[in-house]
């Protein structure tokens, strides 16, 4: 086996929640420096294969190309279907908290 | 066909009672109601029950059938994994993140079913999301196997899987992005294909890793899943992935028998790791399809060994793209009072998602964040290049390769709590989503009373002779008819 591998920093997991938006709780983060740590040398083993040269492939199927259709109206969901599952409205519309400022207007 | 062993019978053997009167479309629903009302409790298979529904449909279908209208596939019951939309019925993919979603449409294969007089019973349980292998990441409940009520019935199509083999639905819809519907099948004794990458419109699945997701029929014959899959198999202008060719009808050929079939058997696939047994169950299915006619030789694929590491790059860096729409605005879980759009996005994210959940997205953010980009996701695409071509060279030289489908039985509840153990389960599985080719696993046999699989992938869109040989080695066996005790 190879040795433990090394633990991401505090900082270093705060920083990738952040990105992704998910305000973990200090024990999550606990965890998660360890389970990263795990994940992360699960795939290292990608760099020892040699790729020079080689092209990445997005998907793996050639008969899978873009399908296009006439750029003509059809039906689509109602206004009513579209709501139907918003968490907040304002009479037709999504009610988002407050984006600019942070909220301090 | 007798009474009490209806929930046992194929799809087939379902179909032909209907036909013959024997049995109505609301009598046939009804047992299985009754039986899930009776035994689902301890399985747990099942997120959502739809007996309006079903009987609304089992009424349709039962004029279809008097009015001569009717196919396989009409008035037989049958579930969905819980991540396929279903218009009017909740579609919470295992997750707390959409326990109340109320889907306004229908997925494609929802309707495609639909179309052919299928009755909806219910719900299938799986892992948050589709991510795990064992169904214990539901954020509702664990689905037991019907085999051993102690132990997984593996994931993350556990629900469908569990259903199927207990005779809680004669067939199932399952999706596939690393073995989750192959490994959940072989733990639970029943068959399990994963087709070709865009075969299936994926039209209303709720998205995990879009290069990798597909749907595909969990069934208890080979007979049922070719069936099933002349159903949802098709193009669809709805997916942009969709392959355009035109629909086939998979039950022609089917018993053609393995005469000349080539087989390949990858060394690679029985070494450390695999379970003995496992292995010397999948050696002696080779030597009977041999005995069958096959031609067997063996084949290596050196890259395959990447491919877990290539897998855990890329799904969770495509599911940390795919879950970013959780956002608790347009629907799903969402955290009031928030005093601003980050706060809401972050408590929404932390309230919604379950610990895997948010594991993968991480993971996945990671591997995708600036400074890391080519060491992790454009070098799992490159090695992903260098497995496909190894599959394609493999396909020059035989019709089908034969694995394990999973490296052991079915564990324990609560028996794996280390996430990277727990991805070794999909080993066998994941090369196959990895290149885009299709996969079927069929029961082998038994060790201590808990199903074995046997893993058979082919080229691009080789899903006839998948069925072909596995139907050919299913028909020399006995494994298909064992069914778990009640």
């Amino acid at each position: 086996m190879t040795e433990q591998p090394k633990r991401l920093t505090e900082d270093e997991v705060r920083r990738v929640a952040t990105l992704c938006r998910i305000g973990l709780s200090d024990e999550e983060i606990e965890h998660l420096r360890d389970d990263m740590a795990g994940l992360i040398a699960e795939v290292s083993v990608l760099q020892s294969i040699d790729t020079s040269g080689v092209e990445p492939t997005g998907h793996a199927v050639e008969e899978v190309h873009s399908v296009m259709r006439d750029d003509t109206a059809r039906p689509a969901l109602t206004v009513a279907d579209v709501l139907l599952n918003a968490p907040r409205r304002e009479g037709d519309y999504f009610r988002v908290p407050a984006v600019m400022d942070n909220g301090q207007s | 066909m007798a009474d009490q062993h209806i929930h046992y019978q194929s799809v087939r053997q379902m179909s032909d009672a209907l036909h013959a009167n024997e049995i109505s479309a609301a009598e046939l629903a009804d047992a299985h109601f009754k039986r899930i009302a009776d035994l689902d409790g301890r399985v747990g298979s099942y997120l959502a029950v739809t007996p309006d529904l079903g009987h609304e449909q089992a009424a349709s279908a039962q004029s279809a059938i008097d009015s001569g209208n009717a196919g396989p596939l009409t008035g037989v019951p049958m579930q969905l994994k819980d991540n396929m939309a279903t218009r009017g019925v909740t579609t919470t993919c295992a997750s707390l993140m959409l326990e109340h979603f109320v889907p306004p449409y229908d997925a494609t294969v929802t309707s495609a079913l639909a179309n052919a007089g299928a009755v909806l019973l219910g719900k299938g349980n799986m892992d948050e999301f589709a991510m795990g292998s064992s169904t214990e990441t539901s954020a509702y409940k664990p689905t037991r196997n019907p085999w051993d009520l102690d132990r997984v019935p593996g994931g993350s199509s556990g629900g469908p899987a569990a259903s199927v083999a207990g005779g809680l639905a004669p067939y199932s819809l399952g999706s596939d992005t690393g073995g989750s519907i192959r490994q959940p099948a072989s733990f639970c004794g029943i068959v399990g294909l994963k087709p070709t990458y865009g075969l299936v419109s994926r039209y209303g699945l709720i998205a995990f890793a879009s290069s990798l997701d597909q749907i595909g029929p969990l069934t208890r014959t080979v007979e049922d899943a070719a069936l099933v899959m002349n159903a949802i198999a098709g193009p669809d202008v709805n997916d942009s992935t969709s392959i355009s060719r035109p629909a086939i009808d998979y039950t022609i050929g089917l018993k053609d028998g393995v005469k000349g079939l080539r087989i390949g058997v990858v060394p690679e696939y029985f070494g450390e790791g695999i379970d003995p047994e496992v292995a010397r169950l999948t050696r002696e299915a080779i030597k009977q399809l041999e005995e069958l006619g096959a031609e067997v030789s063996e084949v290596s694929l050196p890259n395959s060994k990447a491919a877990l590491a290539v897998y855990y790059v890329l799904s969770p860096s495509e599911c940390s793209a795919n879950l970013a729409r959780y956002d608790g605005v347009k629907y799903g879980f969402s955290t009031p009072d928030a005093p601003n759009m980050m706060a809401a996005l972050e408590a929404t994210r932390d309230g919604g998602f379950g610990i895997e959940v948010k594991r993968r997205i991480m993971m996945g953010t990671y591997a995708l964040s600036s400074g890391y980009y080519d060491a992790y996701y454009k070098k799992a695409q490159q090695v992903r290049t260098l497995i496909r071509r190894e599959f394609d060279a493999a396909f020059e030289k035989v019709d089908v390769l034969i694995t394990p489908t999973t490296p052991t039985t079915a564990f324990k509840l609560g028996e794996i709590q280390d996430p990277v153990v727990m991805h070794a389960n999909d080993v066998c599985t994941v090369p196959a989503n990895i290149a885009g080719i299709p996969g079927i696993s069929i029961p082998c046999g038994t060790i201590d009373g808990l199903p074995v699989g046997l893993q058979l992938l082919g080229a691009h869109l080789s899903e006839a002779t998948l069925l072909r040989a596995a139907y050919a080695y299913e028909q020399a066996t006995p494994w298909h008819t064992q069914h778990p005790a009640n």
